[in-house]
């Protein structure tokens, strides 16, 4: 049988695509703020000296790992409102987004914080630095460094689950695409498109990330070795 | 009168729970056929065949499981080729699963140390004898915690089927949710049915993985 | 060996005693030291006397006995860690510099965070430290670009930098192989001869005979011999002239 493709009804309305793009990296990039410090508290909380704090932190991290996104933000989205909060589907997304990532962050800084060896904590200890001074100093940056392919691997898998927020009516790539598609008549062409657009934002992600590391891990920029 | 959340609830849920199994085991069979293909194309001896596995898994990880699922579910119909919600959601699913587990099975296959491959060239076997024979089933006992690690993001990927009109665990509990407006109850036993599925393959995953170390460590 | 009276001693152990589960590592030792005194505890390896350097700046605590540091009464459970340690200072035989920080900032790090020294002052802290040890030009040089004596250098320099009453040293040479263990010895030996209080165990039994003022024997947790490095030409006990005879 014949196929033919039209693109022109997507791309007449390339504005909307163009604005859910933006919507879809803001909320990315925000998401891997939030989620990168949640989880780095969450990995230095497992490694706590009380036992309550750590059992919290291992708790929250299971739990999201084993449950579905979608399932956790419809919980947020609509457990929220029968509570009588109301927020903005964007907000709920950006919480959700951050409740999920911010526990595998902490399950890959977990592993980067046990990469540091115990003579580097004796060390800063008897220099007089403290504890938080010792996490800042002289395990964040090393561990990082070395979970950093898990951790920007992670990120845009974040950037690509954001999609999932159109599930709640969030305006980001896939909603907005959504739209396009009931009204255009042509669903194959629609995501077509924004396929390749979550590929260019996935490369553009990654590109970010390279530069993230080079000023974040001056030691590699300039000698190239691993840690 | 608006029913609240009771026993029938829970055995419909139950029943989606089924449909959700039903499809990660489509799914996985499905993603790891694919994945097999994909990662000994990207140990093929011809570059270009290689070249294009590696395109198709970079491709394919750059895309939303949700947006291949829409295109499988309305775009196949639009090319003239129907489908149903199942039918939709494995196909699409396995072209996913298979990037995935193509890229980590490409690695397990490398990871059998080089003098084997020589070995296994020198007893005169063929290609296909070498690959099946001696690396593969190397490959597999590296591979078995990763592989059972992505078994969990299966399953909790299934929960996006949900989107075009498969009702499974997550579909269930949402038109529930309609029916009843108890969110917080209904996608809280959503949320514990999924765990109760996922995590004895994290931790079996776990497991495994302590387990290899430690043989590793003893080899 | 004299100790005067306005040269009171600054490290005090006594009866220390220590078990890791069942296994007693220290069993009633008592020594002191007094200021600008070299201390080297000598014995085979697993007598405790690293246990015992360990003890006196809190990284293992006692189950009894008596400890004092430059004042600090370091088996106090109430003792103030931060101040104990911006006395004492320590390095341990696997460097442990920062290795993702240059030698500059390795040493930079503690005089700026902890003393709140402002930059322009504690890098010119840092330079003078590692010029103190020979490093010179390595203020910019990674961890990993240098050979494991100039890294064992600059984690003298790193300790030094604080500024210490006293100094501990940790089995600091038996990393290395023979041709760079001198350079590190003529570093403490020249830090002997500043006058810093030091404690160090040791291997090396030629440079602790030549620098010691008091030598201390170890042999399964116990203190058997104590005194000047003459004490290993004519050791008392049978377990000093066993291990004599092996080392010597």
């Amino acid at each position: 049988m014949e196929v033919s493709l039209d693109f022109s009804p997507i791309f007449e309305r390339w504005p909307m695509l163009l604005d859910g793009a933006i919507v879809t990296l803001l909320l990315s990039v925000a998401a891997t703020v939030s989620g990168f410090l949640i989880g780095t508290l969450c990995a230095a909380g497992r490694n706590s000296r009380f036992r309550i704090v750590s059992a919290i932190c291992a708790i929250y991290v299971e739990a999201i790992r084993n449950t579905p996104f979608l399932v956790q933000i419809f919980l947020i989205f609509f457990g929220l409102s029968t509570l009588g909060f109301t927020l903005s589907a964007i907000t709920v997304a950006l919480l959700a987004l951050t409740i999920n990532v911010g526990a595998y962050t902490g399950e890959i800084m977990r592993a980067g914080f046990d990469s540091v060896h115990a003579g580097q904590w004796e060390a800063a200890e008897c220099l007089g630095l403290s504890r938080l001074q010792t996490y800042w100093h002289v395990v964040l940056f090393p561990a990082a460094e070395r979970v950093f392919p898990s951790l920007s691997s992670q990120f845009i898998l974040l950037m690509l689950a954001s999609s999932i927020t159109s599930q709640i009516s969030v305006p980001e790539l896939t909603g907005n695409a959504n739209y396009i598609q009931g009204v255009s008549f042509r669903p194959l062409e629609t995501y077509l498109v924004i396929g390749v657009m979550y590929f260019i934002l996935s490369v553009i992600m990654r590109q970010i990330f390279n530069l993230i590391g080079m000023v974040a891990f001056p030691r590699r920029r300039r000698l190239g070795t691993p840690l | 009168m608006v029913p609240t959340f009771g026993f029938i609830h829970i055995q419909f849920l139950l029943e989606g729970a089924i449909w959700t199994v039903i499809l990660s085991v489509c799914a996985f069979l499905g993603g790891g056929l694919m994945g097999l293909l994909i990662a000994l194309l990207r140990i093929s001896p011809i570059p270009f065949v290689r070249r294009l596995a590696a395109w198709y898994i970079e491709l394919v990880q750059g895309i939303p499981l949700l947006v291949l699922l829409f295109t499988g579910y309305f775009g196949l119909p639009a090319i003239g080729v129907p489908v149903s919600p199942l039918l939709a959601a494995t196909i699409s699913m396995t072209v996913w699963v298979g990037a995935y587990l193509g890229e980590f099975w490409r690695g397990s296959l490398e990871a059998v140390p080089k003098a084997q491959w020589e070995a296994a060239e020198c007893l005169a076997l063929t290609r296909w004898q070498r690959m099946f024979k001696v690396i593969v089933p190397q490959a597999v006992r590296n591979a078995t915690p990763g592989t059972v690690g992505f078994m969990v993001q299966i399953i909790k990927n299934t929960s996006l089927a949900s989107a075009v009109s498969f009702v499974d665990l997550t579909r269930a509990g949402q038109l529930i949710n309609n029916s009843t407006f108890q969110p917080f109850v209904t996608f809280v036993a959503v949320a514990i049915i999924y765990f109760l599925l996922c995590f004895p393959l994290s931790v079996l995953s776990r497991r495994l993985e302590r387990r290899m170390a430690r043989g590793m460590a003893k080899a | 060996m004299n100790i005067s009276p306005d040269n009171k001693a600054v490290i005090v152990l006594r009866d220390v005693e220590k078990s890791f589960g069942q296994v007693k590592v220290l069993h009633g030792v008592s020594f002191e030291v007094a200021r600008g005194q070299v201390t080297v505890l000598i014995g085979r390896s697993g007598s405790g006397k690293s246990t015992a350097l360990r003890c006196m700046d809190r990284l293992e605590k006692v189950d009894a006995g008596y400890i004092e540091v430059c004042g600090h009464v370091v088996t106090d459970p109430a003792l103030e860690l931060r101040k104990l340690r911006l006395d004492v200072g320590i390095v341990f035989q696997s460097y442990n510099l920062f290795p993702h920080l240059t030698i500059g900032e390795n040493i930079m790090l503690a005089p700026r965070s902890v003393k709140k020294l402002p930059k322009k002052e504690a890098a010119d802290l840092a330079r003078a430290t590692l010029a103190q040890v020979g490093l010179g030009d390595k203020f910019d040089a990674y961890p990993e670009q240098m050979s494991g004596g100039q890294q064992q250098r600059a984690a003298i320099a790193r300790s030094l930098a604080m500024q210490p009453k006293v100094m501990l040293f940790d089995e600091v040479t038996s990393a290395l192989d023979p041709e760079l263990t001198g350079e590190v010895l003529r570093v403490i030996e020249r830090l002997a001869a500043d006058g810093m209080t030091m404690v160090m165990v040791t291997h090396e039994m030629g440079f602790a005979r030549r620098i010691a003022d008091q030598l201390v024997f170890m042999h399964q947790g116990k203190i058997w011999e104590k005194g000047h490095g003459s004490i290993l030409d004519a050791p008392r006990t049978p377990e000093l002239q066993r291990f004599a005879a092996q080392e010597l």
